[in-house]
């Protein structure tokens, strides 16, 4: 007799992900159904879809779907969210450029509302769909194609940490930072994801998780560097962990 | 008869969303619509409805996006800068085919221009003012009575073509206080929302897929979408021309003017037939689509006409397209002025005084 010990989450499409090699949106999507399945929540879901490389994603999710313009993903979440009056659970799925760049004026005008929604950044440290550009969460001395001596500080800024950022704010109630580069990591920020889920359902505020994400390509490694760079250079960088984790916002 | 009430034009924009059924309102601080912003603010928490402020309007565009894509009735208004703010959005919805209705009350321009008023947003509004080369109806009234009606109407075409509709106000118009009528239009059937997203659950499990941008999804191809666009674009075309023609069947002049200016235009209508004088009104309620087989007909019969905008030459344009180089097309507009600030406005006398030179 044979046990089953993992299936396809129901609502994910079997189809091509037509990912790269090594990429780690498709772990997002499989951490993402399997939570839905675990609260009970893919009928109420949501899921709105930045401009990025998980954007192609979109085609596999058998949920209902909302695609944003660049950037706008947290307040076109916000306008479905009010608009139905706080029914359903509205997550967004958005890449470091579309997030914490053009996005970053719509997140944090979110969050300062006190949105009941779910922010989800999987964070490549650079432009992935647009071959590899310096993103806000860079960080020093990464090359790029846009800064193809690295990103140097004088004349390119700072590494944005965004969790960090949104921990001061009022309005949220949750903000994690994972990782995918490993098995234990990988099931240490599904359990982020859930409680970023759940911190929605409970009704308390914005909920936050920043997800680093492998992207072999655009950093000119194999798959297997790649995790390893993520080890010695990202992680030292983005420290994981949660930030903020409350079950009750004062008025 | 409905009640009747004495508001501003900006508080009927309101009352005939309201009227609408819109309960959904996404808007930021911008002169001279403000009230329009307050009102809703003040009139949907009562009513259980939807008011958020946003931080600028390029996220009440998105908020409205998202609004939208729940199938609910949905609102914006801003003014010129702020409209400027919105074309990335309005373009993306139009892409989606989110039906919602934007107010431009327009201001002064260019730059932030001047909070008083002007027509300077035709163009832009007119030809799809953000990239990609889309349409939009544009509904322009020219009392408090007609901002309240074109209100419901917009909303009936938002959801007939699951396109966003336009409505093109101005400062005047705006904070002219008049009587208004308060009624509920009828329209008769629209299309079943059945694309909204609600969460599957809602809809017994059928999903549905909230797109703008192709390549994302395997349907439709891009030719294929581009091709339902036009097709949709051109009914819109050639049936929703809306137009008023005012003492013009015997006219041998013809003033062609909308928003506050067709006011004027008309006062002056008055002034010239109290003289004898054989001059009408053409007044475009859409101003895309614009009534050029109209104006090409009258054109025909050798009318002249004289067009009054308060910009420097924009539906002009139009005009001119319009009677296909057989008759002569006239230009009155912004620096005429009864005062040369952005207080100053396009008078009744100072039309009067264009068509005696003419005539």
């Amino acid at each position: 007799m044979k046990e089953k010990i993992y299936e396809k989450p129901a609502k994910l499409m079997p189809d091509i992900m037509g990912l790269c090699a090594g990429c780690g949106h498709g772990l997002f999507d499989k951490a993402i159904f399997e939570v839905l399945e675990e609260l009970g929540i893919v009928g109420r879901a949501i899921g709105v879809f930045g401009i990025g490389c998980g954007n192609g994603l979109i085609r596999l999710t058998e949920l209902d779907v909302v695609q944003a313009p660049h950037g706008q993903a947290a307040a076109v979440a916000s306008g479905i969210k009010r608009s139905l009056f706080g029914k359903p659970i509205v997550f967004t799925r958005q890449g470091d450029g579309d997030c914490a760049a053009i996005g970053l004026g719509y997140l944090l005008n979110a969050a300062a509302r006190g949105e009941k929604i779910t922010v989800f950044m999987i964070n490549n440290a650079n432009y992935g769909t647009t071959g590899g550009q310096m993103a806000p969460t860079t960080i020093i001395g990464q090359i790029t194609g846009t800064t193809p001596e690295g990103r140097e500080p004088g004349a390119h800024g700072y590494p944005l940490h965004l969790p960090e950022l949104l921990v001061s704010m009022k309005g949220v109630a949750y903000c994690a930072r994972g990782a995918f580069n490993n098995p234990a990591n990988f099931q240490r920020t599904k359990r982020y994801i859930k409680t970023a889920l759940q911190k929605q359902v409970d009704d308390i505020g914005l909920s936050f998780v920043d997800i680093l994400s492998p992207c072999p390509p655009d950093w000119h490694l194999t798959p297997l560097e790649s995790l390893k760079w993520m080890d010695e250079k990202m992680i030292p960088e983005f420290p994981l962990g949660e930030f903020k984790n409350v079950d009750r916002i004062e008025k | 008869m409905g009640e009747k009430i004495f508001v501003e034009g900006n508080e009927a924009i309101g009352w005939g969303a309201i009227a609408a059924g819109c309960l959904h309102f996404f808007g930021y601080p911008i002169t001279p619509q403000n009230e329009i912003t307050e009102f809703f603010a003040r009139e949907l928490p009562k009513r259980g409805g939807c008011f958020v402020q946003s931080e600028a309007e390029f996220a009440s565009i998105a908020l409205l996006y998202g609004g939208a894509s729940t199938g609910v009735r949905a609102m914006t208004s801003t003014a010129s800068p702020g409209w400027s703010l919105m074309q990335e959005g309005i373009s993306c919805m139009v892409n989606a085919e989110l039906p919602c209705v934007i107010v431009d009350v327009q201001r002064g321009g260019p730059g932030q221009g001047t909070v008083t008023h002007s027509q300077m947003d035709y163009l832009s509004a007119t030809r799809g003012g953000g990239h990609g080369g889309y349409k939009t109806i544009v509904l322009a009234p020219h009392s408090v009575q007609e901002s309240h009606d074109l209100m419901q109407l917009a909303f009936c075409l938002a959801d007939k073509y699951r396109n966003p509709v336009v409505v093109l106000s101005d400062g005047v118009l705006g904070r002219t206080m008049e009587s208004l009528e308060m009624k509920t239009l009828e329209f008769g059937p629209l299309p079943r929302k059945d694309w909204a997203v609600k969460g599957t659950a809602e809809k017994a499990g059928v999903r549905s897929a909230v797109i703008c941008a192709q390549g994302t999804t395997d349907w439709p191809p891009y030719v294929t979408m581009l091709e339902r666009f036009g097709k949709k674009w051109d009914q819109m075309r050639d049936n929703e021309v809306r137009y008023e023609a005012y003492q013009a069947d015997d006219a041998v002049l013809l003033l062609v003017a909308f928003g506050y200016v067709a006011r004027s235009c008309k006062e002056a209508v008055n002034m010239a037939r109290s003289q004898g004088l054989k001059v009408g009104l053409l007044r475009p309620i859409t101003m895309w689509p614009f009534p050029y087989e109209v104006i090409r007909n009258r054109a025909l019969e050798g009318v002249k006409f004289l067009v009054v905008e308060d910009n420097l030459g924009q539906m002009v344009d139009d005009v001119r397209l319009g009677v296909e180089g057989k008759a002569e097309v006239h230009f009155l507009g912004a620096l005429a002025r009864h005062v040369p600030t952005s207080l100053g406005m396009i008078m009744p006398e100072t039309v009067l005084e264009e068509v005696e030179r003419l005539l």
